[in-house]
């Protein structure tokens, strides 16, 4: 069966005065995947959302969710995405649980239906506790889990997760994880943007690299590791000698020198450096396996953004 | 091209009763706050009418021998429904849209950022309905209404309320930070609170003063009629401050929300 393609952008284009703010992208999110948007800061990641969301216009292309045009469908679109925006911007004046209420008053769902999904949400991120405390007592992750309860209350077939870990501790972010696993089983797309390469690992099926609004790479993150960072990666202390002998030894492979380190990147199969490590004492060598932050790096370099 | 641009601020914008979802949404927080938000529309009415009632009246001659907490306790209920709206789309409406970012939260809902705007003004509105009822009642303890034709004031806030708020609104749209609300706030609203024929007959003004208060202060409409409303004096030329409303609020109503537009979707 083919999968039904639920997002799809052609030539998709946002200008902001003299700014390509997204320039002539294409993609496809299909329905129920974990979708990942990756990017330095200021790549068009957030602008692609909110033009998937209705919010911003398009300068040029065209853009389709759930087989809708996005320009002339917002009210039918937004019905059907939740969004977990990157700021926060619970309402200050309301308790946790009128945040819900007042925000699903915007959906027109029912004041007793509004309730139970409520409560049932203050329940699903873990903040049944804090119902009726305000939203200036929440510390940063009990914020997001609360921003995702409210991106829940109209039961979105699609859930987008603009940067949903962002300066939240190891906790917070494996419990916002689990929760998006947890509604990607049932049966909810995600579109997600992130720039930790290990949240977009663990969460996305597929995912697209985005740079100055150029998406520069897509696919499974596995198969885009392998592709431009191979299996493993060999890491030891700078050192000239060592660099000449490195070259010569692995002709095909990408050399990278990073501040006092050499990495070193081959298509070859697993093992090869540790046949090396084990003739030769390098300082500080490490062999360690092949990630998305390697790909990510490569691809998009390493000059500070903004 | 250029024509294009200047309709393109008069745009007719499309509102549906989603409208009413954030309209609720102010209200919700007003009732959360409801015993200090009667505080001002409460006090404020009953220093001016000792102060300057009581304390300057004792001094004041008016023309027709109108005792002077008669002359400016209209007044008081017009000032109200100024303040009360100008203020909710100025400071309060910045607030929302620019450090609690609400609006933003509100238009990734089914919700248009037209209706937002126009949620805001209403609600502003009510404010001015709201705070001059308040005074109203209070003027009406201290015996100063001479007809019953004062409730047609409380209608009459609304739609000046509409009007203040839509003001407003078109200074939020241009106001780069919070500060400069200033501007508006003491070269528009104060200079129309002392010269809009609130506290003495705009006729003792040099007549320049008196077409500018006429033709550019709301202030000066709404004084006249809820004067004429609490004091009895009904003349056909209320028709044409009643009119000056109508002209206007629509006008700007429909100017700040596409203001907005364009200050806030790029």
């Amino acid at each position: 069966m083919q999968p039904e393609v639920l997002i799809e952008a052609k030539g998709l284009t946002k200008k902001f005065g003299g700014v390509m703010a997204v320039d002539n992208i294409n993609f496809e999110v299909l329905k129920g995947e974990v979708f990942g948007f990756l990017g330095p800061n200021g790549a068009g990641k957030t602008t692609t959302m909110k033009m998937v969301n209705c919010v911003l216009p398009l300068t040029a292309g065209a853009l389709s969710v759930a087989g809708m045009d996005v320009t002339g469908h917002a009210r039918e679109i937004k019905k059907m995405i939740g969004v977990a925006p990157q700021e926060d911007n619970l309402d200050p004046d309301f308790t946790v649980f009128h945040n819900l209420i007042v925000y699903a008053r915007y959906f027109e769902i029912p004041r007793a239906e509004a309730q139970k999904r409520a409560d049932e949400l203050l329940k699903f991120v873990q903040l049944d506790e804090k119902r009726d405390v305000l939203i200036d007592q929440l510390s940063a992750g009990m914020k997001r889990r609360l921003i995702l309860a409210r991106a829940l209350i109209n039961e979105p077939q699609i859930l987008i997760l603009d940067e949903p870990t962002t300066g939240l501790d190891p906790q917070a972010r494996h419990l916002i994880w689990d929760k998006a696993r947890s509604l990607q089983r049932q049966g909810v797309t995600i579109v997600l943007t992130t720039h930790y390469m290990e949240e977009a690992a663990q969460l996305c099926d597929r995912i697209l690299i985005m740079d100055n609004g150029k998406i520069i790479e897509e696919g499974k993150p596995a198969d885009l590791i392998k592709q431009h960072a191979g299996e493993e990666v060999l890491e030891v202390a700078y050192d000239e000698e060592v660099l000449k002998f490195l070259k010569e030894a692995f002709p095909d492979a990408r050399l990278d020198v990073v501040s006092d380190r050499i990495q070193v990147f081959t298509n070859q199969p697993k093992g090869v450096f540790t046949q090396i490590l084990r003739k030769f004492d390098f300082k500080a060598a490490m062999i360690r396996d092949a990630n998305l932050e390697d790909v990510f790096l490569k691809l998009t370099g390493r000059r500070l953004r903004e | 091209m250029k024509t294009r641009r200047i309709t393109s601020y008069f745009a007719i914008p499309k509102l549906s009763h989603r409208v009413w979802h954030v309209w609720r949404r102010d209200q919700d927080v007003f009732m959360k706050t409801y015993k200090v938000n009667f505080i001002p529309p409460l006090v404020e009415p009953v220093l001016y009418l000792l102060g300057l009632g009581l304390g300057l009246g004792g001094f004041v001659q008016l023309p027709e021998g109108l005792r002077y907490d008669v002359f400016i306790a209209p007044a008081l209920v017009a000032v109200s429904m100024m303040y009360a709206s100008f203020f909710e789309c100025t400071y309060a409406s910045f607030v929302r849209m620019y450090y609690q970012k609400t609006f933003d939260a509100i238009i990734a809902t089914p919700v248009s950022l037209e209706e937002v705007i126009a949620g805001e003004i209403l609600w502003g509105a009510t404010k001015s309905l709201i705070n001059s009822s308040i005074v109203l009642g209070v003027i009406l303890l201290f015996g100063l209404i001479r007809t019953p034709f004062f409730l047609a004031i409380v209608p009459l806030s609304f739609l000046a309320g509409l009007l203040f708020s839509s003001v407003a609104m078109c200074f939020t749209a241009i106001t780069p930070n919070i500060d400069s609300f200033n501007y508006p706030a003491f070269l528009f609203i104060t200079p129309m609170f002392i010269l809009s024929g609130t506290f003495f007959p705009i006729t003792t003004l040099p007549i320049e003063a008196q077409t500018i208060a006429n033709i550019v202060f709301p202030l000066t409409h709404a004084v006249t009629l809820t004067r004429a409303l609490t004091t009895g004096g009904l003349s056909p030329t209320l028709l044409l401050n009643l009119a000056w409303f109508l002209v206007t609020t629509p006008f700007f109503f429909i100017l700040s929300i596409n203001m907005m537009k364009k200050r806030l979707i790029k």
